[in-house]
């Protein structure tokens, strides 16, 4: 038996042998994405998971594990087997797009125009 | 909190990077080299995986483990609030147990793998929890040095090239440093206090001494195969210069207090402006990492009991038609 430092550790009486069967797969459920949206009017941002046998208990974990410092508006759970992502290998799909000047408000100088044309109309 | 991945310096070094694609090594190398982080489903090389399994599952462990002989002393912490705060301190633990087997997961161990693993004592965790609590100021110094030295190591190893890893450690780093100034706060009212807490804190500490030195792992002289960890920034900082690190920041804190450190060697060395220090008993080290220390038995045996008893709650709640899949980040 386990003589302990701690009177409750040696009140269980637990054997120093003590074996389990090892955990079993599912054993920790299956895992569930978690949101957090700090307060009203922010977008929620992925922090993490939590494992759960179900959403209510995923919300309750979340709560727990996301949501127990400073302040939280609500919280989203999506089982991570219900999330649909792009590959990191395809990533240069997205490579030419920051070449795309015409969708950006930079793209678009003008002045040297105007300038140009007023000193035009003065002369 | 968290002690220094453990990796036996006996294992071999050689032939790690044996049958590994050399233009996708190449790749990873790169983008590690530019500062970009890796993420799960990204190839990686075969001891990269391996060794980040086990150094994150030793540190998720150690949080499990560590919250074992912090828990005990709840119900027995004087004053209210210092029991709020203990508890706080410990579900935190816990907490950084969870996001760190989430990393873990996300390379390919399953959680309850490491659970077994952990309960046959396969898996390390921090040598520091196979010592045991005595005295509530014990618990004070574990709280302030032992968090302290777990910050050196969080904060290092969050610059590391993982990207699920480091975005638990940046999480864990910011609620350890209510575990430091709580740990300091004890102590600080121990030694201010009277001639018996005074005493109570000075042994903790000559106890807690050898363990802390042991807590950065191993002296570099005899650490092998730290280079190719460093080089993937899965190892941030050696064990020596993180261990410096410590005593630099630490040692002037505790003697401001008028305590005394048990290591008659321990000064800083004005020409290297590095500290000096007996060498810690690393065969001790050995003996009790690897099961021969006073507390092993009862954590692991604790720790089996808790999951035993729990099974019952799992089993009730599990929906036998769903399916696991591996955590995305």
């Amino acid at each position: 038996m386990i003589k302990s430092l701690d009177p409750r550790i040696t009140r269980e009486n637990i054997s120093e042998n003590n074996t389990i069967d090892p955990l079993t797969p599912m054993d920790n459920w299956e895992t569930y994405e978690v949101f957090h949206q700090k307060k009203r009017g922010d977008q929620h941002m992925h922090v993490g998971i939590v494992h759960a046998p179900n959403p209510e208990m995923a919300l309750l974990f979340g709560k727990d594990q996301y949501g127990r410092r400073g302040i939280t508006a609500n919280i989203w759970v999506v089982k991570t087997a219900n999330v649909f992502c792009t590959e990191y290998e395809d990533q240069d799909m997205f490579e030419t797009t920051p070449e795309k000047q015409y969708r950006e408000a930079g793209g678009y100088k003008v002045m040297d125009k105007i300038n140009k044309y007023k000193k035009a109309q003065k002369a | 909190m968290y002690g220094n991945a453990y990796i036996d310096p006996n294992e071999k070094a050689n032939g790690i990077l044996a049958g590994e694609d050399p233009i996708k090594l190449k790749e990873f190398e790169n983008r590690i080299a530019r500062g970009e982080k890796i993420e799960p489903k990204d190839w990686m090389p075969k001891e990269y995986r391996k060794q980040l399994i086990r150094m994150i599952e030793q540190h998720a462990h150690s949080e499990i483990i560590g919250a074992l002989p912090e828990g005990t002393w709840i119900t027995r912490a004087p004053g209210f609030r210092r029991k709020m705060a203990l508890m706080a301190k410990v579900q935190d633990e816990v907490g950084h147990a969870q996001l760190l087997y989430s990393a873990a997961e996300t390379l390919g161990k399953s959680r309850e793998d490491m659970t077994n693993d952990l309960i046959i004592g396969k898996s390390k965790y921090s040598n520091v929890f196979n010592y045991p609590a005595f005295t509530w100021a014990d618990a004070c110094i574990i709280a302030w040095l032992i968090d302290a030295g777990a910050i050196i190591n969080q904060v290092a190893n969050a610059k590391g090239s993982y990207g699920p890893y480091c975005r638990a450690l940046d999480r864990i780093c910011t609620e350890e440093s209510f575990h430091l100034k709580y740990g300091h706060d004890n102590v600080v009212t121990l030694a201010t206090g009277t001639p018996i807490q005074r005493k109570m804190v000075q042994e903790a500490l000559t106890r807690w001494w050898p363990p802390i030195m042991h807590f950065f792992g191993p002296s570099d002289k005899i650490s092998q195969h730290s280079e190719i960890l460093m080089r993937w920034k899965v190892k941030m900082a050696s064990n020596d210069d993180m261990r410096q690190q410590f005593l630099n920041m630490y040692v002037p804190k505790i003697w401001d207090l008028g305590l005394v450190l048990p290591d008659p060697n321990l000064k800083l060395n004005e020409e290297t402006k590095k500290w000096d220090y007996t060498e810690p008993d690393w065969d001790e080290f050995k003996r009790v990492i690897n099961g021969g220390g006073p507390c092993n038995a009862e954590r692991l045996a604790v720790r089996r009991m808790a999951e035993e008893r729990g099974r019952w709650v799992r089993k009730a709640l599990l929906n036998k038609s769903e399916q696991y899949v591996t955590p995305l980040a």
